[in-house]
């Protein structure tokens, strides 16, 4: 018998057609009818949030580490404006969502009702492909085509504009949910082209000086457990960048740690020096090649990536091989595999070992994890607090950071030995996004240690969240490495305006932390010694069941090293303390 | 270099904003922009003319490519081609003039649409040069108002941008 559902109810019974486990939301005027086919009939739990911006952030935090699409509902109007901050965080890295937004009622549209704005309008630049529903028949189709398009290919935001009248009560439709979509328009690569691929092998084990480069992609992509095998095949080194954390075990002895502007020592020299880059799901941003005129001069790439746009952007590949990860790693695995059981002295294994012997060079030199990198202070230092963190929860947790050194340090730091375990805004570099990410990321896993790394500016900027975290039970932990400044302004401003800090700093106008979380009924908790820190660190994560927010106060003088030399500065053109430069 | 990049897209609304959009958000240049349906109504046929060098177009291409509404793409500069852009350009016609402006058009192999006691219009199609050339010749002509429909194109021979 076919089922008659009103647009609302279409909505609610696709979300669970889709399989969603959450909806982040937040109720308006123009969701109304949404919301009450939500409340009547729909498995499908809804978190309110407190601002539509930690909606947004929260599904993005859900779905980096579940690698399902996060979905949004929010209200037209504000609630979509406020959407887009975590909207544009989603598209810059490559994270599936779906956002549902009210619109006025299409009557109205272009009216300057109230509550309007043209959804659609503002968020085409930020999003994959945006819907704008004009018939209640076709959101099934719609809502299945756009779960689609968010999570295949490169993933990406989605948004769908429902003008209010669509979703009433009182008009009912026949409701099918189709089980697969085929867009004519929309058909990203399924695998890569045999004869790159063939290519990119030859030249892989002629390499003399190899390098493996992986970014986000190959994350997103799940191909972490084929990439961590081809590098052990061939006993290459790799360097993840900042969203590729975790595609490579942190903790394997071929792990160089992270590249670009504050990449390792031994990263970066090993890039600018290498004979053939094989990169796969990096993008070759800005913040990895420092002068792209002078990055990497002796290096062959191979150039792996879904999306053909980002192959030879910024930076020409030689051999471009357009396709999903996991297909091309596999295809690349069985042609290394062919080359060399014909050729069995590939690659040349002694030039690899002197390859080996001068990375091992560097990172003796160097290295952070070879040794103590940071100055000596009567206070906490960063780092020590990051080290901490990593010790108590056994390497094991989900780590969300805002944004800022704090950042940095926990991506140096927390060696992440598996994919989707380190969740940060790399691409915009959104502060306000690690507590509702962190939230989006208890809820998918209620049994983890999930740890938000942050600093007192960015926490205050969405922390609002601190009401639904207690509404919903989410007991993440908050690492607040509090240097009573804005860090990462504080160092530019030191290194490039002679400590001018022009508004980088709150005087006395923070507030006691303890006590803010006491009131939102969580627990705070102060370190100032170092002698304490591993200590808290542990009663903190001891506490399973409760948020606590540890605050703790370190050295402000500190930098975050090593820093790309800028402008025109190479891979290995590096500052390694405040006064020492490669 | 100049390139004719014409395109099948969804005729949706919407559709037209996020080629036009894709072009200022990522700072490359629109000369002529040229769109209408075709003979299947859910299609709708774009050309567009912009200047860059071989690594911008790639990356124009691409990102057109990657647009969902967009279904097929190509760069007509590529190869061999017809290009036609149509002008409408109203001018002053008194005295001596009135004759000169109609031999011009008739050297241009132009049409006068619609004749007034002082003006004509005149309508002229061809490559974007030819009535660049025709403007360039009636420059002791007072022109009173010029609207062009921008470069539409297609390949010469067998082959077709279709489905």
């Amino acid at each position: 018998m076919v089922e008659l559902l009103s647009g609302g109810e279409m909505i609610a019974r696709a979300l669970e057609d889709e399989g969603v486990e959450y909806i982040f939301g937040y109720p308006g005027g123009a969701v109304l009818h949404i919301y009450d086919a939500l409340f009547k009939d729909c498995k499908v739990p809804h978190v309110l949030v407190r601002h539509e911006q930690a909606a947004t952030h929260a599904a993005d935090g859900y779905a980096r580490a579940t690698g399902k699409p996060g979905v949004v509902l929010v209200t037209s109007g504000p609630g979509a404006t406020n959407a887009i901050t975590g909207i544009a965080t989603a598209y810059m890295d490559s994270i599936p969502m779906v956002v549902f937004s009210g619109q006025v009622q299409s009557h109205l549209i272009g009216e300057d009702a109230f509550q309007e704005t043209d959804m659609i309008g503002i968020s085409r630049p930020i999003v994959k492909h945006s819907f704008m529903v004009k018939k209640a028949e076709d959101i099934p189709v719609m809502i299945k085509k756009a779960f689609h398009i968010a999570a295949t290919g490169r993933p990406g935001p989605v948004v769908i504009d429902i003008p209010k009248d669509i979703t009433r009560p009182d008009e009912k439709f026949e409701y099918h949910y189709p089980r697969s979509v085929k867009m004519r328009s929309y058909a990203p690569a399924q695998r890569g082209h045999t004869g790159q691929i063939k290519k990119a092998a030859k030249l892989l084990v002629s390499a003399k000086r190899p390098i493996i480069y992986a970014g986000g992609g190959v994350i997103q992509g799940e191909g972490s457990d084929l990439l961590t095998r081809l590098a052990r095949e061939l006993n290459y080194p790799v360097t993840n960048t900042l969203m590729g954390l975790g595609a490579f075990p942190a903790t394997d002895r071929q792990f160089l740690g992270m590249l670009g502007m504050h990449g390792f020592y031994e990263a970066n020299m090993a890039m600018h020096h290498s004979d053939v880059i094989l990169a796969v799901g990096a993008r070759f941003d800005d913040r990895v090649t420092n002068t792209v005129s002078k990055f990497c001069p002796g290096a062959k790439i191979i150039h792996v990536d879904v999306d053909p746009a980002s192959i030879s952007k910024t930076v020409p590949a030689d051999i471009p091989i357009v396709g999903p990860v996991q297909a091309v790693l596999e295809e690349l695995l069985a042609q290394l595999a062919t080359i060399r059981e014909k050729e069995s002295d590939l690659p040349d294994q002694g030039a690899l070992e002197r390859w080996w012997k001068q990375i091992d060079e560097w990172r003796g030199k160097h290295g952070l994890w070879t040794g103590r990198r940071y100055g000596e202070s009567k206070m906490i230092m960063p780092q020590q607090v990051i080290e901490s963190l990593y010790r108590v929860t056994d390497g094991d947790a989900y780590v969300t950071s805002d944004v800022g050194q704090h950042q940095m340090f926990a991506a140096q730091y927390y060696r992440f030995d598996q994919p989707r375990r380190w969740i940060n805004s790399g691409g915009l570099g959104t502060m306000g996004f690690g507590l509702p990410a962190a939230m989006g990321v208890q809820l998918a896993f209620p049994d983890k240690a999930v740890a938000c790394v942050t600093g007192e500016g960015s926490i205050q900027m969405n922390i609002q969240e601190l009401s639904t975290c207690t509404q919903y039970n989410t007991p993440v932990k908050i690492i607040n490495l509090r240097n009573n400044y804005l860090g990462m302004v504080k160092q530019w401003q030191d290194m490039q305006y002679e400590g001018r800090y022009a508004m980088s700093t709150y005087e006395d106008s923070l507030p006691d932390f303890v006590k803010l979380m006491e009131a939102y009924g969580h627990v705070g908790m102060q370190v100032t010694q170092l002698s304490e820190l591993d200590a808290k660190m542990e009663e903190a994560f001891a506490m399973k069941d409760r948020l606590v927010f540890l605050d703790i106060i370190i050295d402000p003088m500190e930098h975050v090293y090593p820093m790309h030399v800028a402008p025109n500065g190479s891979m290995k053109d590096m500052w390694l303390s405040k006064n020492e430069r490669t | 270099m100049r390139r004719i990049i014409s395109m099948l897209m969804e005729n949706e609304p919407g559709a037209l904003s996020r080629v036009v959009g894709l072009f200022s958000q990522r700072g490359y240049n629109i000369e002529t922009l040229n769109v209408a349906p075709t003979d299947d109504p859910t299609l709708s046929r774009l050309t567009l003319t912009t200047a860059g060098d071989d690594k911008q177009i790639e990356q124009i291409t691409k990102h057109l490519n990657k647009l969902v509404d967009v279904v097929k793409l190509v760069d007509l500069t590529e190869g061999a081609h017809i290009e036609r852009d149509l002008m409408l350009i109203k001018v002053r016609a008194q005295g001596v003039l009135r004759d000169e402006v109609k031999r011009t058009t008739d050297i241009f192999r132009g049409q006068i649409v619609d004749v007034g006691p002082n003006v004509y219009t005149i309508q002229l199609a061809g490559t974007s040069d030819k009535l660049d050339s025709f403007v360039a010749a009636m420059a002791d002509v007072d022109i009173l108002e010029v609207v062009r429909s921008g470069v539409a194109g297609i390949s010469r021979g067998e082959k077709v941008l279709s489905l």
